[in-house]
Formats: C-alpha cells, sequence, structure tokens
C-alpha cells in the first residue's frame, strides 16, 4: 500500500469536512476521490500533502506519517493544484528549475529531467515563453509536469480539468493516460466530472458530505446496481404496480421524474410502460456513476461548474500589478 | 541540502522578476529625485542646516526613504503570491518556513540595494563625495533593509489582499519617515518628539547615513551599527515566525 489513511478527519469550528476517513491506495493504481464541490477531496488531499493538519486520525503515504515525517511525505509526493500556481511572470523552463532547487534535485541530472517531463507534456518548445502568455490548458500542463519533476511515488491531481473547455479537458485526459503508461506512479484525482472519473480511474471512491461512501473499479459500481436504468417523466405514476414487476430492483421518485433499475431492461420497457401510467419522455442507458450516486447518497449529482474555476482565477491574475 | 538551493532559488526568482519590470525600477526612482530636487531645492533655497545647504543635507535622509518605502511595500508581494496560489507550491515543498522568509528577504534586500544605487549615483550633484565610507554606507543599508523588509514581509504574511495591504502601509511608512530626522536634524526637539524619533529604528539609519556621508550625526556610528543590527534580528525572529503561523 502506497497511502493507507486511518479515520482521518478535519473539522473547522463546527463543520466536519471530512469525517473518519478510511481507505488505501496501491501502487501504481489510479484512484478517484469522486464528490460534488464541498465534498472533503481538496480538504482530504490537503491533509495528505501535508498543508493541512488532521484534527484526528491519520495516513502514512509512501511509509511516512503525515503528522510526524511531512518533509519526507512531502518528498514522495508530488501535487497539482486547483487553482493555478505557477508564476507567470517566470517562463515555463524556470518555473521548473525553482520547482527542482526546492526540491533539492541534484544539479547533475537537473536539465536532463527538466527536458524530460517538458516533452512527456508537449512543451519543449514553449519552455522560453512566460507564463502569463501561456493558454490554461499548457498551464495545467506544465504544472503537472512540475509535479512529476522530482520523480515523486505519488501524484495528486486536484481537479485536474476544472474550467477547462472540453477539447483541452480531451487533451490533459490524453497526457493523464500517457503518465499513467509511461511513468510507474500512482495517482490521486479529485473530481466532480463523473466522465473524467470513469475514464481515468481504476477505482473510485464516491464522497459526500465528508465521508467516504462507496469505493469500487467504476465497473463493479455500475454493475452492483443490477440492471439499466430507466429513466420517466410521468406526473402520477402507479408506484404500486411497479413494486409488483419482480425484475424492477428499485423505484426513486422525485418530482415528475421517476428512475427504475431494471434487469434486462430493453425486453421489459414494454411491460412497464404498459403498468405505470400516462408517461411524458422515456430513457433507458446502462448505469452510469451518476446512477451510483443517486443510488448510495439519495440524491442527484449535480456538476457545479463555475465556483472557484481555474481559468477565472487564470484571468484575475492577469490584473496583477 | 535543499534548505540552501531551495534558498536560492526563492531568492533568484525575485530577482528575475525584479529585473521583468523595469517600471517598478523606474518608478521607484522617480519619488526621490522629487524630493531631491523639488523639496529639497525649494526649501533650500532659504533654509541651510549648520553649514550645510538643506539639499544636500536631507539626501542621505532621501536615500533611507527610498529603501525604507520599497522595503515595507515589498510585503505587498507575499499577499500576491497568496493570490496567485503561487505560495502553495512554495510551501508544499520540503523546505521549512524559516528558509522560505529568508529568501523572501534576500530577495527584498537586493531589490532595495539596487534602487539605492540608483539614488547614490546622483550623489556627485548634491556635492556627496565618497570614498571608502561606500563599503560602509552599503553596510548599513543592508542592515536596515533587513529589518525593514522583514516589517513588511510580516504585514504581508497577514494580509489577505493587496488593497488592505496598501491601506496598512500608509500608517507605517509615514510616521516611519517623518519621525527619522530625514528632513530635519534631530537635535533640539520638543522632548515628546524626541522620545519617538529615539525609537525609530530607522532613525539610525539616516544616522549611520548622515554620518558617513556628511559627517554630523546624532547618535554616533556606533550606537546605529548596534541599534539597527538588534532591529534586524528581532525582526528576522519575528518574521520567521510569522511565516510559521501563516495559513494558505
Amino acid at each position: 500500500m502506497i497511502i493507507e489513511i486511518e479515520n482521518l478527519t478535519k473539522r473547522f469550528g463546527d463543520f466536519v469536512a471530512v469525517d473518519s476517513v478510511n481507505f488505501s491506495i496501491q501502487e501504481g493504481e489510479v484512484l478517484g476521490l469522486l464528490g460534488p464541490n464541498g465534498a472533503g477531496k481538496t480538504t482530504t488531499l490537503h491533509m495528505l500533502a501535508t498543508l493541512l493538519k488532521p484534527t484526528s486520525g491519520t495516513a502514512v503515504v509512501n511509509g511516512y506519517d503525515i503528522s510526524k515525517e511531512s518533509a519526507l511525505v512531502r518528498k514522495s509526493i508530488g501535487i497539482v493544484f486547483q487553482e493555478p500556481s505557477s508564476d507567470d511572470l517566470l517562463t515555463g523552463y524556470e518555473n521548473l528549475k525553482l520547482h527542482a532547487l526546492l526540491y533539492g534535485v541534484p544539479s547533475s541530472v537537473r536539465k536532463k529531467r527538466i527536458e524530460e517531463v517538458l516533452r512527456l507534456v508537449d512543451l519543449t518548445d514553449r519552455r522560453g515563453d512566460l507564463v502569463k502568455h501561456y493558454s490554461g490548458g499548457m498551464r495545467r500542463r506544465l504544472e503537472i509536469a512540475r509535479g512529476l519533476l522530482h520523480n515523486p511515488k505519488i501524484l495528486f491531481l486536484d481537479e485536474p480539468t476544472l474550467g477547462l473547455d472540453p477539447q483541452t479537458r480531451e487533451h490533459i485526459w490524453g497526457y493523464i493516460e500517457r503518465l499513467v503508461e509511461e511513468q510507474r506512479i500512482s495517482i490521486v484525482i479529485t473530481t466532480h466530472y463523473m466522465e473524467e472519473a470513469d475514464r481515468l480511474c481504476d477505482r473510485i471512491a464516491i464522497i459526500d458530505h465528508g465521508k467516504i461512501v462507496v469505493l469500487d473499479s467504476p465497473e463493479s459500481l455500475k454493475r452492483a446496481l443490477g440492471g439499466d436504468i430507466i429513466r420517466l417523466e410521468i406526473k402520477q405514476p402507479d408506484l404500486d404496480a411497479l413494486k409488483k414487476l419482480d425484475y424492477v430492483k428499485k423505484v426513486d421518485a422525485r418530482d415528475a421524474t421517476l428512475s427504475l433499475t431494471v434487469i434486462d431492461a430493453r425486453s421489459h420497457l414494454q411491460e412497464v410502460l404498459a403498468v405505470v401510467g400516462r408517461v411524458e419522455s422515456v430513457e433507458l442507458h446502462p448505469p452510469s456513476l451518476e446512477d451510483v450516486f443517486l443510488n448510495y447518497t439519495g440524491r442527484e449529482f449535480r456538476e457545479q461548474e463555475a465556483e472557484g474555476g481555474f481559468w477565472e482565477r487564470a484571468m484575475t491574475m492577469r490584473a496583477r500589478k | 541540502m535543499s534548505e540552501l538551493s531551495g534558498l536560492y532559488a526563492l531568492w533568484e526568482r525575485e530577482f528575475r522578476i525584479f529585473l521583468r519590470e523595469r517600471s517598478r525600477i523606474v518608478s521607484s526612482a522617480i519619488n526621490p529625485l522629487l524630493w531631491l530636487f523639488v523639496f529639497g531645492g525649494g526649501l533650500g533655497s532659504q533654509v541651510s542646516v549648520g553649514n550645510l545647504n538643506y539639499q544636500t543635507f536631507i539626501y542621505p535622509g532621501v536615500v533611507v526613504m527610498t529603501v525604507l518605502f520599497s522595503s515595507i511595500f515589498y510585503g505587498a508581494y507575499v499577499v500576491w503570491d497568496k493570490r496567485l496560489d503561487f505560495l502553495k507550491e512554495v510551501l508544499v515543498a520540503p523546505i521549512s518556513r524559516v528558509t522560505i522568509f529568508l529568501g523572501k528577504v534576500l530577495g527584498g534586500v537586493t531589490d532595495g540595494l539596487i534602487q539605492a544605487t540608483i539614488l547614490l549615483l546622483f550623489a556627485p550633484i548634491f556635492g556627496i563625495t565618497y570614498g571608502l565610507n561606500l563599503t560602509l554606507v552599503y553596510a548599513f543599508l543592508f542592515i536596515l533593509v533587513i529589518g525593514l523588509v522583514s516589517v513588511g514581509l510580516v504585514i504581508g504574511s497577514m494580509m489577505e489582499s493587496p488593497e488592505g495591504f496598501g491601506l496598512i502601509i500608509s500608517f507605517v511608512n509615514f510616521p516611519l519617515f517623518f519621525l527619522s530626522g530625514a528632513l530635519y536634524p534631530l537635535s533640539n526637539l520638543p522632548t515628546w518628539l524626541t522620545i519617538f524619533t529615539a525609537a525609530n529604528p530607522v532613525s539610525y539609519g539616516v544616522d549611520a547615513i548622515r554620518a558617513l556621508m556628511l559627517g554630523t550625526h546624532t547618535f554616533g556610528i556606533f550606537v546605529d551599527f548596534v541599534v539597527l543590527l538588534m532591529f534586524a534580528l528581532l525582526m528576522i525572529a519575528i518574521g520567521s515566525l510569522a511565516f510559521k503561523r501563516m495559513k494558505l
């Protein structure tokens, strides 16, 4: 186990941001912390990176205790923060050199290592440009390269594609996948994008209100729902009739939307429609992480975009001085 | 090992940014020159201090004013580092907070001494010539700037917004400047004013630089040295503590 977390808890006054979290991460694994904004993902990450002291509980990262051996933990990890944290008045290369010196990368390998990570994120030809002339996606790539520079055992990515446009997001995913292939490294990603977690992660921990709700591979999580999803818009559903159908595993009614988990939904769709009442629209799909989240938390997963977005931060920074 | 290379890295970053922002260097030179030529020239046509022309008399004071304002203002860059989230990158690195503080101090000291140098180039215009004393002038400025930069950094470490920082430092800069004897001799002042000027570390900086350049002094250069050194050491201690307590 490269990371083992035991009863990790963080309180801010009365507010419990992270509530007795337990899990472990295997070497070489990509683990996703998936949850809505404010679920406690970043707080967990900051505790693992020794930027925040836990209120109680602890974690061992690469064999080092986060409370007692913070310097050794810090050398073992690389972190890409949610907000852009490179200096925009330095060039890409200078930002990397600064990082190498801060982490004591020996001068004999420094240049070579900087070239390597620049190549990995395709920024070699832009290395001499000031970071303020970089796009949001390039800046993210630079910071991923920076996180890898000192050969960490674990890379933390905090909302790696927050606030980026879909095309750039696709790009960043490509780089992360390449990274997993080429570097022997464990990765922890926090995200509130279902698609991102689904695509990149070996295992996903769904986190809500500071607690890990469930942790498993995306496939198992979806399979565990035990059927496909039929979603109906309907004003007055006949719930009693539905309950008599034994292939309907789960009924979830809210407002005018009815979500059914149905075994072999395709062949049973007609029968369901026949008994449920007057339906305004029908949607049938294999279970998604969205449905998994709904199943375990009883709530819809609302994707809140803007709050503290990467790009807005990047824009306000231009106003510096 | 990474403490030392980290210290160097932090200094180098500040230095590069300073050189990249030429407007900062130019604007920092213009204000003191206004003081010297306009204020000093205007008042100097009527006033002299002892046998010294007023313009010549305030020259050392204006040099100290330049490093005072630029050093305190330098604390704003901590606030900016917080705003930019660059501070996170530094705080998560495996180096101590004391090193981070000292790296910032070194950057500020370099900025301050470069700005002082620009002003020192104008010295011959005001009839000031120095020989060996120049080394001592720099030595005293160095110690003074360490203390003042630390004051700026302590304030910066506690502030969240650049606007708030700007507001606070105007309440720090002007009392330190007006109570330092930069613009008037400290002898024969009313008692209440003497108390304030004697408690102001900047007074000792002005006194030392004036003694080295013009040969007149109030406290004497040895007293100046001891007071400034204690001020610098105290501020380094307070600054290290402030950086240790600084939250993201």
